[in-house]
């Protein structure tokens, strides 16, 4: 195992993951229940010690799967870089936190929460990160608009909130 | 909503020890409004007595939607964001934005505008870590340096609105080049910086580098172990300090970094001293590569000619009838990016910044992600922090090199 080919060809036989490839790279996409077994070997067995990134893409109105969680591994010993995506349904997004492996997943996880409402198993601090505590909705979900809304005032905050279709807890996330 | 909610302890209990909950130790709020937190950043310090047993940094006060907002403007419109996000790394976050598009469309940037792309991200690299450098020394009572590094910053940014006509928002790095080439007193204003920068840090360092004072507020504080940096995703300068060889210049070379000498210097000990003194050698290294990059800086073109993606010069608009549809195209509805998505870093001053972008087949993003090594780094706070003292954790914001703006996006 030495060029980056070969791990992702062994890593698609052993989890039963995908290939793709875009632009010269190859993507790996695990399914949702075996990532945390994946990230696991990544870290002790394949030496990709670096977790670069965490995020999340939305592909409403599309359902299952709505969400693709896109991650970046890096090895410093090994000088390698490794894409991975993992889908996750609309209907109560769920994946497993990676926190215990890689202790960085801890806010990058908490910032897919905050943006994209979805919630990660096992993460021992799961709060919003970057809106207000008490923000209703998601701001990156597709179905949240960027601006054009009705001003809300005090006076009549809850007459207008009933006709928003936007921004509300749909699945209490 | 319509009525405010209250913050309780309730919320962050299982982040503080029992005796917080008991009252034993007592919980302190510092910012968002405090100077050395260098911009709005609150930290919530469980103390007992001067001793910090836990910190929790609160984020978020910056958030403006960057991401949200980059979706709704074509790929073009849209690199006027990324300034906007790191204030002291304008042209790398250009830099890193305009890969990830090069990308995306599969665009080749001519040699000369590469070379310039590294020219004025290593200057933006030295203004930055001067602008660190003044105010982490400030926060430790060395008022001093913060002017003599403002000084030699001001001539950067000189520069920087020489090419561009703006001091620190450039946009001068585009998709496929550079805007414009760089006028003729460019390389001379150069090359006259390059002239006085070594002895101007040598200046520095005999201010701070073996003065007792510095050294009894640096030495042995925050310290990180190399594999629990890692771990933590810190990178840049300050995983560099705990001796992890981790440059995205040496480790993944983009814009041809790869044709330039240059070190990168590890440190082992891993405390605040560690990252000051990795910091100060990284100066000296980009001298050495806008040097470089200044002696083999090559004659050409300074952006692509495939102007599906790059608009044509403008003196071509006049005359052919080609470069008059492209332009016209290109102002009017930008141009269409593959589906699919790329993840292209580069090394920023504060360590890896990254961008994910994905296309989906029209003019503008489907998804724009910004990993912002400040975001990484900030999250290690509380265990630099944990057992030190309260003035200490002053020393240590300052050494892992944060720029709010950066972190909130």
């Amino acid at each position: 195992m030495s060029t980056i080919d070969e791990v992702i060809t062994h890593l698609a036989e052993k989890f039963g993951a995908v290939i793709s490839e875009f632009a010269g790279e190859k993507s790996l996409t695990v399914p949702a229940e075996k990532m945390l077994a994946f990230a696991q070997y990544l870290s002790d067995e394949a030496g990709f010690e670096l977790l670069s990134c965490v995020t999340a893409i939305d592909y409403w109105p599309q359902e299952t799967p709505r969400f693709h969680l896109a991650y970046r591994f890096n090895s410093i010993s090994r000088n390698l870089s490794l894409n991975v995506r993992v889908p996750v349904p609309g209907v109560r997004p769920v994946a497993d936190s990676l926190e215990k492996i890689y202790y960085n997943a801890n806010w990058q996880e908490r910032e897919v929460f905050d943006l994209f409402g979805i919630k990660f198993e096992g993460h021992s601090d799961l709060r919003r990160i970057l809106m207000p505590h008490d923000w209703q909705g998601h701001p990156l979900r597709k179905d949240y608009p960027l601006g054009y809304e009705e001003p809300q005032f005090t006076f009549n905050f809850d007459e207008i909130d009933l006709r928003k279709p936007y921004a509300k807890n749909r699945d209490g996330a | 909503m319509s009525q405010l909610q209250s913050v309780t302890l309730d919320e962050i209990k299982h982040l503080v020890s029992d005796r917080a909950l008991e009252g034993e130790t007592m919980l302190l709020n510092m910012g968002p409004q405090h100077p050395s937190t260098h911009g709005v950043l609150r930290v919530l310090l469980e103390l007992d007595g001067e001793t910090i047993v836990n910190s929790i940094p609160d984020i978020g006060f910056l958030h403006t939607g960057v991401e949200k907002n980059m979706e709704a403007k074509t790929y073009t419109k849209a690199e006027v964001m990324t300034d906007r996000m790191d204030y002291l790394n304008t042209v790398g976050n250009n830099l890193a934005y305009c890969l990830a598009v090069e990308k995306l469309v599969g665009l080749d940037v001519p040699i000369r505008a590469q070379y310039l792309r590294v020219i004025l991200a290593e200057l933006q690299r030295l203004a930055s870590h001067m602008v660190w450098l003044g105010t982490s020394a400030l926060d430790l009572a060395a008022m001093s340096n913060f002017m003599y590094t403002f000084r030699e910053r001001e001539i950067i940014l000189g520069i920087l609105e020489m090419v561009s006509g703006q001091r620190m928002m450039t946009t001068y790095i585009r998709p496929g080049g550079v805007w414009r080439d760089v006028p003729a007193e460019f390389v001379p204003a150069v090359r006259d910086l390059l002239k006085i920068l070594p002895k101007r840090i040598d200046e520095y360092e005999s201010l701070l580098t073996k003065n007792p004072l510095f050294i009894d507020r640096t030495a042995g504080i925050g310290i990180i172990s190399g594999a629990d940096a890692i771990r933590w995703g810190l990178t840049g300068a300050s995983l560099r300090g705990s001796g992890v060889n981790y440059d995205l210049r040496r480790f993944a070379p983009y814009s041809s970094y790869e044709h330039f000498d240059f070190e990168v210097p590890l440190r082992t000990d891993g405390d605040v001293r560690a990252r000051y003194l990795v910091r100060i050698e990284e100066m000296r290294q980009s001298i050495r590569i806008v040097q470089q990059a200044l002696d083999k800086l090559p004659e050409g073109a300074i952006r692509s000619s495939n102007h599906k993606f790059v608009p044509p010069l403008r003196s071509e608009i006049g005359t052919s009838m080609e470069a008059l549809i492209h332009h016209f195209k290109l102002w009017t509805e930008g141009f269409d990016a593959p589906a699919g998505s790329v993840y292209v870093a580069v090394e920023s001053p504060r360590g890896e910044l990254g961008v994910y972008l994905e296309g989906d087949g029209g003019p503008k993003p489907y998804r724009v992600h910004f990993r912002t090594p400040s975001f990484d780094n900030l999250q290690v706070l509380p265990v630099l922090a944990k057992g030190t003292l309260v003035a200490d954790l002053v020393a240590i914001i300052g050494s892992v090199d944060i720029v709010l703006g950066d972190i909130d996006r």
